[in-house]
């Protein structure tokens, strides 16, 4: 099933141009290509957020699907009951069999958050939904905010850097392991620089039967603090520091889907962003250290996982 | 034509004891929701677990989400009546209040859905008895609200409701309470309409837009800035406004059908009433045995029992009130920090916009599942009688059945 750029682009953007993104935001760009990975029609969902924000100006829209939004927390909800009503309408014969795809786009925020128990909730029903987590690692949409998701030692408005606190303290939370946890078909990782392994997972994400969870790494320029053009170079540099790795879980089952031939070491990650930047002093060396650990530690379970052995 | 078309033949229904909960899951059965979101809480648990039974036996085509929370049953009712089914749900209390923000939100997207509530108190201190707090606390949230007095009114009410919200000039939620174990867990008289009869009063549910509809994208829930918002806003007060003139229209022909009448208010012994208790929800039935006990005394009590809370109807409560000596506004519920209650809010701009003249007072009654007896009702009006007597209303707000703390 591998999918190609022939096949990809003569296709209808279905998330249309026009949209206020950011220069260099990623969301956009993501969204349209997982769009286009999945067969056949979408309804589509967001929470409250930047995405939310940029493509729905009232009386504009950027959306060529159908497509809605209720509140911050509840999107995986709120489809809950579409999808409902697509198998209620159907089973009365009062609708059509179209092979729907529904489909959530949320940030960090409304995923590993506010939104978490409402994600759970879903999927632990059932719900045919495929779940997109646009993950830029804070509340970007308020202005850069820390989340669950915001990386150890990170720069952001409510985890300053201060005289007696160097960032924020705490590990990022595991959400890609909490949905694994839930035994749904489809779970992976991916971020926008691999686009044809973006769009096969939301292909696979699409045609799972029953939920799927798809953790997309999302560069923010404005909240992570670096050049606009850079957006995909990172999206690359994230999976070469194993800061992201890539894999997917079908059905309980890991694959790694990219093992960087030479694993470069975080600070090429710090070095990066300036979201990071106090942690390239000395005094705060063993920040590094312990953010390195903490991916050291990760990338080796994933690796156990996927039952690869690194040479 | 010359011939006199006979009087149209009411509907016989099937008259049983029920419990209150089942009454409301009973309706909704006849009803047949595309689907049902739902969260049990005491005391409207049952209201769920019996409409479970119902999708377990295939007695109706509902899809069931039983869900992890109140705020989840909320937005999935949002999402599945976007994507075009007819909705049902029922909480009360805490549930309720977790709803809040979605509230708002299904009735700024002018979602058609209807929600029995099983009136309850608001914690803390912890209370799972009966006041009107959860409704009242979300008054402004733009839905319709209704209150029934017994089982008969949370069953007729349930079936209006979707009547009314799926009103073209409404297309606006409505949630109708029910007093928590009063008439929820409590056994009472219903008569049961036969199914078809049901079926056909609220007929087919039609929407112009739906998630669903692939070839016409359609986008829900954009956002407005300043230039915006308050245009939106106020096309849901225009479709507050409508919805009294529809709650009046489908309630005039439910009684066409059942013999039932429904209105916002109905007065008991008011015409001729000096004292009046305004009132809303199941204490009405105390208060008509006090009525009787005083007018046997003599005294001209009456009482304007309110089923429709909002939209609030203002002309028929003055109407009604007009020439009163002195009336009391009866609040069963613990919202704190006005001067006075939310329905003697209501009731004193209603009365003072029509220049309506009266002596006023307002009592908390019944909060947290406390019984209220016909004596304490009597005891009321004979407080009426005095400031009838004296001119003097001080203090206007008061409190019936409190123990000394």
């Amino acid at each position: 099933m591998a999918l190609t750029l022939t096949e990809a682009c003569p296709q209808e953007d279905r998330l249309a141009s026009g949209h206020r993104a950011c220069l260099g935001c990623a969301e956009p760009q993501i969204v349209r290509q997982i769009l286009h990975g999945i067969e056949g029609p979408v309804v589509a969902a967001s929470p409250t957020g930047c995405l939310e924000i940029i493509t729905t100006p009232f009386p504009t829209t950027a959306w060529r699907v159908p497509w809605i939004h209720v509140a911050f927390e509840n999107a995986a909800s709120v489809l809950s009951g579409a999808e409902s009503a697509y198998r209620a309408l159907r089973k009365q014969g009062k609708i059509k069999d179209r092979d729907i795809t529904f489909a959530v786009f949320g940030g960090d925020g409304a995923t590993y958050d506010i939104g978490l128990q409402f994600i759970s909730g879903a999927f632990e029903r059932g719900h045919k939904i495929m779940y997109v987590c646009l993950n830029n690692e804070a509340y970007m949409n308020t202005g850069i905010q820390r989340s669950s998701a915001t990386p150890f030692g990170a720069w952001t408005t409510t985890s300053p850097v201060g005289k007696v606190i160097p960032g924020k303290k705490q590990h990022r939370k595991d959400i890609t392991g909490i949905m694994v946890a839930h035994n749904i078909p489809y779970v992976a990782q991916t971020a926008p620089h691999a686009w044809r392994d973006m769009m096969e997972k939301a292909r696979k994400a699409g045609k799972a039967d029953g939920p799927a969870f798809i953790n997309v790494l999302c560069p923010c320029p404005r909240g992570w603090r670096y050049e606009s053009a850079e957006t995909m170079a990172l999206s690359r540099l994230a999976t070469e520091t194993c800061m992201w790795p890539l894999f997917e879980v079908e059905n309980g089952n890991y694959r790694l889907n990219y093992i960087p031939a030479e694993k470069k070491p975080v600070t090429e990650w710090l070095k990066s962003q300036r979201r990071f930047a106090h942690l390239l002093r000395p005094d705060n060396s063993e920040v590094v250290a312990e953010l390195q650990q903490g991916i050291d530690h990760e990338w080796e379970k994933l690796l156990r996982l996927a039952g690869v052995n690194e040479a | 034509m010359s011939q006199t078309a006979p009087a149209p033949e009411k509907v016989k229904g099937r008259v049983m004891a029920l419990e209150g909960d089942v009454v409301v899951a009973q309706a909704m059965r006849q009803i047949n929701p595309d689907v049902v979101a739902a969260y049990p809480i005491t005391p409207q648990t049952e209201i769920v677990q019996t409409f479970s039974e119902y999708v377990a036996n295939g007695e109706v085509d509902t899809e069931f989400v039983a869900v992890e929370s109140e705020f989840a049953a909320m937005s999935a009712c949002i999402g599945a009546a976007a994507a075009g089914a007819r909705v049902m749900t029922a909480t009360c209390g805490a549930g309720l209040a977790l709803m809040h923000e979605v509230l708002w939100c299904a009735s700024g997207m002018r979602i058609p859905l209807v929600m029995a509530v099983v009136n309850r108190s608001l914690s803390a201190p912890l209370n799972i008895l009966t006041d009107q707090t959860d409704m009242m606390s979300c008054r402004d949230a733009g839905w319709v609200q209704l209150y029934g007095e017994n089982h008969q009114e949370a069953y007729d009410n349930a079936i209006q409701s979707v009547r009314i919200a799926e009103h073209p000039d409404v297309m606006l939620p409505v949630m109708h309470g029910l007093a928590g174990f009063v008439l929820g867990h409590t056994l009472g008289r219903v008569e049961l309409l036969p199914d078809e009869v049901v079926r056909d009063f609220v007929g087919e549910h039609k929407v112009d837009a739906s998630l669903l509809d692939i070839e016409h994208p359609v986008t829900f829930g954009a956002f407005d800035h300043h230039d915006n918002f308050f245009e939106h806003k106020r096309q849901q007060w225009d479709a507050m406004d409508k919805a009294l003139k529809v709650v009046a229209e489908v309630g005039e022909e439910f009684e066409k059908l059942t013999g039932r009448p429904y209105r916002w208010v109905e007065p008991y012994k008011l015409d001729d009433a000096d004292l009046a208790m305004v009132i809303i929800g199941s204490g009405c039935g105390a208060l008509r045995e006090a009525i009787d006990e005083m007018r046997a005394e003599g005294i001209k009590a009456g009482m304007l029992k309110i089923r429709c809370f909002h939209p609030f109807p203002g002309q028929a409560v003055a109407d009604a009130l007009r020439g009163k000596e002195v009336v009391a506004v009866m609040e069963r519920a613990t919202c704190i920090g006005s001067e006075v209650s939310p329905t003697f809010l209501e009731v004193q701009t209603a009365l003072a916009l029509r220049g309506v003249q009266t002596k006023t007072v307002n009592y908390i009654y019944g909060v947290g599942g406390r019984d209220t007896i016909p004596a304490e009702f009597c005891d009321v009006y004979r407080d009426l009688a005095k400031i009838a007597e004296s001119g003097k209303v001080e203090p206007v707000f008061r409190y019936l059945g409190l123990r000394d703390f």
